[in-house]
């Protein structure tokens, strides 16, 4: 991780409280850091929330814009996600360098947000095949203390609670071209439907268990770990392999590649799966 | 030349200011753990993040055997402008801001103590509503100060323009996104105010050089009282101690 220096000392320390069920901050395997939630922190967003897990901090604002649907999903709006890294979380993230895993995060928020059940796009048309709303979801990297995935998933279904659509008054139809009239006051919106988005938990695994909410010093001291994603509705959590929902098997670790995942999936997914509920 | 409609006829300006008077600032030090120096400064509805790392050992190529390498990077978050970005970072403007604030900051900071070395200060804009340049000094400018690293002054940064009332001409302290919008004269000053030394100045639009000394005293007299409620900011956050933060750290 990120400019984070640790003897192997401190990592068989680490790793040996894993194994005892007891991690270095107190917490056992299945525990959550503390968090802490802002919503609506952002005036020129149409939707924001700040969220604060332990160290990392991050902050999402979304925007919304009127576009013109997909010809192969008429009846669809558009979500697009964009993770920034700040040089504030680390000097690492300066200019260019934060891209990679900038662009690793929204691919998996991307693909999370892909499936029907996870989150509903129709709620984001406006008039089938011609208009609907497109939702730019930007992520703000602030400060990195690990589990960015975790962490990035939940702030944005708060942003995305918070955002509010402007209504459409009026439509006019003049020959193909749609021209919207929308709502000049500003308590005229509706909010979205945001029960099932859904929300990604990160295993790591250091030894033989299984960790979530890893801390900086945890993940580096992982050669891989899951991410999960799951959808608000405890029984529509698509745990089958090959679902659209499990997302990425992120691997710290390059040789071990594709040997690690297939050994570990059934026993982290389980995991995750009581984890979610 | 002044915009003539900066000014109302009571002598208020378009966000219901007084020519002389500052937005509201509020700033806090010290908000990130990993950083060096952190703080957050709010210029009225500007919103400002800064991070200070270092000084730290210099990359190969920057390195100087006098003095300290100021490395600073401007950046505005996507959603921070009311028409939504698309690159946070790497415009020009960016480039620019991000010159001018090395260019304060060095003249600020005692650069000769630390040859070989380098300081990294990242600036994050959340939110911007006009001067996001001042705003940005004023907040690195606290970073510095939670840092530890030594400055020869406080170096703070106020923008004014200059409005029309009836005959007299007025100058305007702390220039707002309207007020840059209607395309009046913006004058930017990066000052040391208690040396009384400036350290950038930058001005856009056309001025009469019979105004730009009116001007200029009323962002010098702005850069003194932003001086005023940081230096107010720093003791009061010395004076808080350990906060629990730094507990934790330890």
């Amino acid at each position: 991780m990120a400019g984070l220096l640790l003897s192997s000392t401190e990592k068989v320390f680490i790793v040996h409280g894993v194994q005892e069920d007891f991690r270095s901050d107190g917490r056992s395997n299945i525990d959550y850091r503390p968090m802490e939630l802002e919503t609506d922190v952002v005036s020129h967003a149409s939707g924001s929330a700040r969220l604060r897990l332990a160290n990392t901090d991050i902050l999402v604002g979304i925007k919304t814009e009127i576009d013109t649907p997909k010809p192969d999903k008429p009846d669809m709006g558009k979500i697009e996600f964009l993770v920034d890294g700040s040089a504030n979380a680390t000097p690492e993230f300066e200019g260019r360098g934060g891209e990679n895993l900038a662009s690793s995060i929204s691919n998996t928020m991307q693909r999370a947000y892909h499936s029907s059940q996870a989150f509903d796009l129709k709620q984001l048309c406006i008039v089938e095949g011609k208009q609907c709303w497109k939702l730019y979801v930007d992520i703000l990297i602030l400060e990195c203390g690990g589990n960015w995935f975790d962490a990035v998933s939940l702030a944005t279904k708060a942003a995305l609670f918070n955002t509010r659509i402007p209504l459409v008054k009026a439509l006019l139809m003049d020959g193909g071209n749609v021209d919207l009239q929308l709502s000049d006051d500003p308590y005229d919106f509706k909010f979205l439907d945001v029960g099932s988005a859904p929300l990604l938990v990160t295993l790591c695994k250091i030894g033989e268990k299984c960790v979530v909410d890893p801390s900086a010093e945890e993940e580096s001291c992982s050669v891989i770990s899951l991410i999960v994603g799951i959808t608000g509705n405890s029984k529509s959590y698509c745990a089958d392999k090959g679902a659209s929902n499990i997302t990425d098997v992120d691997i710290k670790c390059s040789t071990i590649s594709m040997n690690g995942p297939g050994s570990l999936a059934p026993k982290t997914l389980k995991n995750a799966i009581h984890q979610g509920m | 030349m002044p915009a003539a409609d900066l000014l109302s006829s009571q002598g208020l300006r378009l966000d219901g200011r007084r020519p002389n008077e500052l937005r509201r600032i509020r700033c806090k030090l010290g908000v990130f753990t990993q950083p060096d120096g952190s703080a957050y400064l709010e210029q009225g509805n500007t919103k400002v993040l800064a991070a200070v790392y270092g000084p730290h050992q210099a990359s190969k190529s920057k390195m100087s055997t006098e003095a300290v390498v100021v490395n600073c990077q401007y950046s505005m978050a996507t959603f921070s402008t009311g028409e939504r970005k698309n690159r946070p970072r790497g415009d020009r403007k960016s480039q620019e801001m991000s010159m001018h604030l090395r260019q304060a900051l060095t003249a600020a900071i005692k650069t000769e103590m630390y040859p070989r070395s380098q300081i990294d200060i990242y600036i994050e804009v959340l939110q911007a509503d006009g001067g996001t340049y001042c705003a940005s000094v004023n907040a690195a400018s606290l970073a510095l100060i939670d840092s530890g690293i030594p400055l020869r002054a406080y170096v703070t940064a106020c923008s004014a323009s200059l409005g029309r009332q009836s005959a007299t001409h007025e100058p305007l302290v702390d220039v707002s996104h309207i007020e840059e919008a209607a395309d009046g004269v913006c004058l930017t000053v990066a000052s040391l105010p208690s040396t009384g030394s400036i350290a950038l100045l930058e001005m856009s639009n056309r001025l009469h050089m019979d105004h730009f000394n009116i001007v200029l005293t009323r962002a010098m007299q702005g850069c003194r009282d932003i001086e005023v409620i940081l230096d107010g900011a720093v003791r009061q956050h010395l004076a808080e101690g350990w906060t629990k933060q730094d507990v934790i750290t330890i």
